[in-house]
């Protein structure tokens, strides 16, 4: 009975909740993903921990690490972290003109934290600098890269659900993925917290 | 529209109250070690012990005022599953720094 029905209804299908926990089952599933992601990380940090005295004659964290454009990088993923936490106030509210507005607010600073974070990258590998240079900066590149990976592909994950909030509106389905999106980021943000305390702070002292 | 969707981890509880406090809680909690750093004006082993207990105390607070994890029975499941993850957290950072030293100070 559902194929018949998926096949002549198609996309309308999809868009229904066909069972009242849907969404908190969808939630809770994302927040099963995110633990996952944060074992990930907890390795990605152990192996940091470990190799971070391993410089092979190369530059330390002291020579490397420029904190103000750190504390540049950390402020505008907070914002963009904060700007999110207002969009899913205006999603609670229905309003989606604000959304759209929020949305694009935390893409732009988002876009911020990964260039700056791209620049940063291009600069020590222009000098010499790059993961190929010790185990302390590969390790260094593999975890605030993996970082970085996610916030781009949180980024792109944004440009669409900004799209189908103009296209479709703010349906079940994309207040759904709003909401997911929401915990992907803020998770994001904690991870940042890590990565700045542990690798860069840590390491200039 | 679907008052029920709202009611989950991740959007539920939210006000603008609680993400303005988050938010100044998080500035005060990031400029504290920039700063401790940046001056270095205290011996490193304080400086330290200063990165860590800021870094913790905003983990919790964006863990509370961003992502609305608290006591309640609705996050029970989303607070089980995070304390097993931290429980595994610590057997894997843990474990590879206790051996990772242990076999460096034997091959010394």
């Amino acid at each position: 009975m559902r194929t018949t029905n998926a096949s002549t209804t198609g996309i309308a299908h999809n868009e229904e909740i066909e069972h009242p926990n849907t969404v908190s089952i969808q939630i809770f599933g994302f927040w099963i993903y995110l633990m996952s992601d944060l074992i990930m990380f907890a390795t990605l940090f152990a192996t940091f921990v470990v190799l971070s005295n391993a410089y092979a004659g190369g530059p330390t964290g002291k020579e490397l690490f420029d904190l103000p454009y750190l504390l540049g990088e950390t402020l505008l993923l907070l914002f963009s972290s904060v700007a999110y936490g207002l969009v899913m106030l205006a999603v609670h509210d229905g309003q989606k003109k604000l959304v759209l507005i929020g949305l694009v607010v935390t893409l732009l600073l988002g876009l911020g934290f990964v260039s700056m974070e791209i620049n940063e990258f291009r600069g020590m590998i222009a000098g010499g600098h790059g993961p190929d240079r010790s185990a302390f900066l590969s390790s260094f590149f593999t975890l605030v890269g993996t970082h970085g990976i996610h916030v781009a592909f949180g980024l792109i994950w944004m440009a669409v659900v900004i799209w189908q909030v103009a296209i479709k509106g703010l349906t079940s389905p994309v207040q759904s993925r709003l909401m997911r999106l929401s915990m992907f980021w803020h998770f994001l943000d904690i991870i940042w917290i890590g990565i700045f305390s542990i690798v860069y702070l840590m390491g200039v002292v | 529209m679907n008052q029920t969707s709202i009611d989950s981890i991740g959007a539920r509880g939210g006000s603008l109250k609680s993400y303005g406090a988050g938010f100044v809680l998080s500035l005060i909690l990031t400029a504290i070690p920039f700063a401790l750093v940046m001056s270095g004006a205290l011996p490193s082993s304080v400086t330290l012990a200063g990165i860590f207990s800021a870094g913790i105390v905003q983990i919790l607070a964006h863990l509370h005022y961003f992502l609305h994890l608290d006591t309640s029975s609705a996050a029970s499941w989303n607070v089980l599953a995070l304390m097993f993850t931290l429980l595994i957290m610590a057997l894997f950072v843990g474990g590879t720094i206790w051996i990772m030293y242990n076999l460096n100070y034997r091959m010394m």
